[in-house]
Formats: C-alpha cells, structure tokens, sequence
C-alpha cells in the first residue's frame, strides 16, 4: 500500500515539475507562431498557425547575420581557449612545479571576476586597439570566462590520466609537446569535446560585452538583437517576433544538450564536486 | 628512479605551454581591471578618457559642504547592494533545497527517469535572454498567461504586474532565476547523491529508521561537501547578476543589482571615475566573500584528501 502511494506521488512530483520546466518553451513556440491580433487573447493551443514572425525576421531584421556573428565568435573563442587550455593543463596536472598551487587558486579566482569590474579597462583596450564594435572584440574579451573555465576543467580530467603513460613516453624519449599531442590529446577528446560545448554555449549566451562592445547590427550577436527586437509597429505587440527568434536561437542549443548531456553534465559535475 | 636532467626540462616546458594562456589571462583580465581601479580614482568621463584629474578616493566616498558624497553613500548603490542580496540568499537557498529534493526524486531508477533528466536540461540550456523575455512575455500584465491563469481560477481580481510593482519584480527575476538554475544544482546534488554507498541506506532501512531520518543523519552529511561548494558558487555568480535584470526591468533602481548600477553609471551617465568605482565595489565584495569562503573551507586544489 505504502508502494502505491510512493509511486503515484513520485508520478505526481515529476509530472508537475515537467509541466514547470517545460511549460514556458511550449508557450514559447505557441506564441511564435501567432501574429497580428492573435497575440492579445490567451491562447494554450494552437488555433491560427501563421509563420509571419518568422519571415519578418529573416527579411526585415537581418536575423541571420545575428546568428551568423554568434556561431563566428563562439567558434572562434572555444577553439582558441581549447588550444591554449590542453596545454595549460598538462603543465598544471602533470608536472610539479614551484608555486603551482597559487596559479591554480588565481586562475580560479579570476573565474570569479564579475564582468563590470574588468568593464572600463577593457573599454578602453579595445578603443586603443580599433576594433569597437568588431567581432575580434568579443573574441577577446569572452577569453574571460572561457580560459579559466576550460583549463580548470581540463586539468581536473587529465590529472585523473593514469602515470603510466607518461612513463612509457619517458622510456622512449620524447619531448613533452609531442606527448601531449600524440598520447594525450585523443585521451582528452571526449573531454574537450564536453568542455568546447559548455565553452561555447556560454560564449553564445554572453550579454553584458556583446552590450557594450558593440554597435551598429551588423555586429550584433544574437542575445543583444533579441533583447532589442521591436514589433513592426507601434501598435503591434513585439512578442510574436520576439518568440520566434528565441526559438529559433533555442531549439538547436536544446539540441546539442541532450544529444551531449551526459558527455556535458561529466564535466560540470567534475569541475564542481571532485574540484 | 630520478632522473633530474628530465624534471628540470618537464618544468621549463611546463611554463612554456602556461605562458601563452597567462599572457591572454593577464591582458584580458588582470590589466583591466587594474585600469578600473586606476580610473576609479580619477574624474574621467567616456567621452574623453585622456584628460582627467586623479581625485583619490573621493569617488568612494568623501564629505564636503556638510554632506556626503561618493559610491558608498549613494542611496541608490545602496538600494542596489540590498537588492543584490535579497536576490542572492532567496534564490540560492531556494535552488539549493528544490534541487536537493529533485535530486531525490531521481536519485531511484524509475522508468521515464531518462526523460526527466532530460527535461531538467531544459531550462539551463536556454540562453538567459531567451529565458528573461519568455518569462517577460508570461508575466506581462495584460496579455499574460500567469494573470490569465490567476484570473481564470479566481486567485485574483485584478491582473497583477509583475514587472512593475517593486517587490513583485524582485520576486519575478528570483523566480526566472529559480526555475533556469535549480536544473543544475539538482545534476551536481544528484551527482552527490550517487556517490554515496548503498550499504548506508540498506543498514538503515534493516534498522527500521524513519526515511526522513536517514536523510537528515545520513544523506545530507555525506554530500555536504560538494553542496557547499555548489551554493558558494552559486552565490558568487548571483552577487553579480546582471543579464536578467537588465533584461526583464532595465536599468531601473528598484530592481538594480550591483553591476547594473556600475554599468548604469559608466554607459549611460558616462561617469567613468564613478561608474569604475562602482565596479570595483562589486569586485571588492566578491573578493572579500571569497576570502572568506577560502579561510572557512581550506579548499584542497591538489586532489590530495585531506
């Protein structure tokens, strides 16, 4: 008896907390494909299916170059901190050496930087530098975030490689550099393939740089042109279109996740509980 | 066997592979944020960043003509700091108790449980701006469906706005915040959870303890640990919060957090020396809270048990 109740509870539990988590996207697609007057009575199904939203993005608002600039400095960004990091992390998990637990503790530590406060400084490199409102700003300034997040995560992964490899590659005398990328690069992939994702999608879902840095549209990355989408005109409800691009931008991300989520949470969970 | 000749050339090349990935930390982190700080201490504006006074810490905080001035006595900083707070300790400490108790849920097998964890993905994998404005749109006062929800079912008699009314817009974000976070802290609680050994519940369950008892004694000292350092950092990244605030109510001084105000100050008023000592109040805070946390915690970086 007391097994009836336990089970129909945990159906109730995770029916509602489906119906939570899920609920918003639904309505999120449900409302995409509304236009015009359709926007302003509630609806919880589907009753006019119209992609009107979705054309006038593609035509009035240059969504596309928004996604293109977005995937442009995500790509960039998770393949340079990907090289840099591999390497970083072979020195900081394999090799002991003087002072290598205070670097590990800063590297953290500038994880931790909130974003305004490295704001001005970086404001006024990339006006030195020329490349405001640029994309190469972006790519520059994302290395913020990503560097110490991939390197810390990498490095926790390749300390837990087995010693014997290296010793193996010592009896045959190679370099250091090769050893890493001829042993322990295909070792890491599955691991840099977990953290080039979480890299990527933080770099996709920045705000505040993509805010700043830029200016005109063209260099506009997706998170900036959704927050500033604007209805056709004045009398119409902005939401329609504003739903559309967000599933647009959504249902690929969603995607990727749960074809990689376990791959992913891997790497979370190993920067955060075995950290 | 050592064989020192070797140790030596593995250390030169150990900073050999550190060094391109510190030059680009320190550029891009350390000499930004020196510069903030340096500029905190003059009067500069956005416009002209070449010519300026130093005015020390005036832009902290500072007394003329009989009143006060500066960063620190700002009523709106502090409403901001409040704001910050409440956001912080409400909406950590909900996601930390909802996550431990979604982590339960799916700590079992049960069939479907596949779906369910992939349902939890859900949330933290859409794009916080996605997330603001999708909640933005269910709230909206008059076109909403959680007022039409309200409505339909008597709850209310009005439509409620969410987003204007000041406490109600704090609680939106918290909750925005809530249903995008608990998803992850119930993966790392249920990561928790799974290395904890079978044989304590079976011993438990032969010794006839009551279930919320063995939670209490058992559960929740065991995965302690890794929860602690799952709400520091939680906390951390909510302290400074800036992209659903600035995306559901603006840059508006009821709901400001911390780094909207600095960012409101620096881009919007262009007050570089003010704005950048706001910004490095939001880093002096983050830092001290570390501090702290890193005094409490001793935290083993080497992998070393201690």
């Amino acid at each position: 008896m007391r097994r009836l109740f336990a089970t129909v509870g945990r159906l109730l539990a995770c029916l509602l907390l489906a119906i939570f988590l899920l609920f918003p996207l639904y309505y999120a697609i449900l409302t995409s494909v509304q236009s015009g007057t359709d926007l302003f009575r509630v609806s919880y199904w589907p009753t006019n299916i119209s992609f009107a939203n979705y054309s006038r993005l593609w035509q009035e608002q240059h969504f596309a170059k928004n996604v293109l600039n977005s995937v442009a400095v995500s790509t960039c960004v998770v393949a340079v901190s990907l090289a840099l990091a591999i390497a970083a992390a072979f020195a900081l998990s394999r090799v002991r050496f003087a002072g290598r637990k205070m670097l590990l503790y800063t590297i953290l530590g500038i994880s931790m930087f909130p974003q305004v406060a490295v704001l001005t400084g970086l404001f006024e490199m990339i006006r030195l530098f020329g490349i405001y409102n640029n994309l190469a700003a972006l790519i520059f300034s994302y290395m913020i975030f990503t560097l110490p997040f991939t390197v810390w995560v990498l490095t926790s992964f390749m300390r837990d490689l087995p010693v014997e490899l290296e010793e193996a590659a010592l009896m045959d005398g190679i370099s250091p550099l090769v050893m890493v990328v001829r042993i322990f690069l295909p070792l890491m992939a599955p691991a840099m393939v977990a953290t080039g994702l979480l890299a990527f999608i933080a770099a996709w879902n920045e705000f505040l740089f993509a805010l700043t840095f830029t200016l005109s549209n063209e260099t506009r990355t997706v998170p900036v042109a959704i927050a500033l989408i604007t209805g056709a005109s004045e009398h119409e409800l902005p939401w329609g279109g504003l739903m559309a691009a967000s599933v647009i931008v959504t249902l690929p991300l969603i995607a990727l996740v749960l074809l990689f989520q376990r791959r992913m949470v891997a790497g979370l969970t190993a920067g955060a509980v075995k950290g | 066997m050592k064989r020192p000749s070797l140790s030596k050339e593995r250390r030169r090349a150990a900073w050999l592979f550190l060094t391109p990935m510190l030059m680009i930390l320190s550029l891009v982190a350390v000499w930004p944020l020196g510069r903030t700080l340096y500029f905190s201490m003059t009067n500069a504006t956005l416009v002209d960043m070449e010519h300026f006074t130093f005015v020390g810490l005036s832009n902290y905080l500072t007394y003329e003509n009989g009143r006060w001035y500066g960063v620190l006595s700002d009523p709106q900083w502090i409403a901001s700091l409040r704001n910050t707070l409440i956001f912080a300790v409400v909406s950590v400490a909900l996601e930390t108790i909802l996550g431990v108790l979604i982590a339960l849920l799916l700590n079992t097998p049960f069939r479907g449980r596949g779906l369910m964890r992939a349902a939890m993905l859900v949330p933290w994998a859409i794009p916080t701006v996605v997330s603001a404005k999708m909640w933005s749109w269910m709230l909206n006062d008059q076109f909403g469906v959680v007022n039409d929800i309200l409505l339909r079912s008597g709850l209310v008699s009005e439509p409620i706005a969410w987003l204007a009314d000041p406490t109600l817009a704090l609680a939106s974000i918290i909750l925005v915040d809530v249903w995008k976070t608990t998803p992850f802290v119930a993966l790392l609680a249920l990561a928790a959870l799974q290395m904890v050994p079978k044989d304590c519940y079976e011993a438990a369950a032969i010794s006839g303890i009551h279930p919320i008892r063995v939670f209490y004694r058992v559960t929740l000292p065991l995965i302690a640990p890794a929860l602690a350092v799952a709400v520091v950092f939680r906390m951390l990244d909510a302290m400074r919060m800036f992209d659903l605030v600035y995306i559901m109510t603006g840059s508006t001084e009821t709901t400001a957090t911390l780094s909207v105000f600095a960012r409101r100050e620096l881009v919007d008023f262009q007050d570089v020396g003010y704005g950048s000592a706001a910004s490095t109040m939001v880093f002096f805070i983050i830092a001290l809270l570390t501090a702290l946390y890193v005094v409490a915690a001793r935290i083993d970086v080497d992998g070393r048990g201690r």
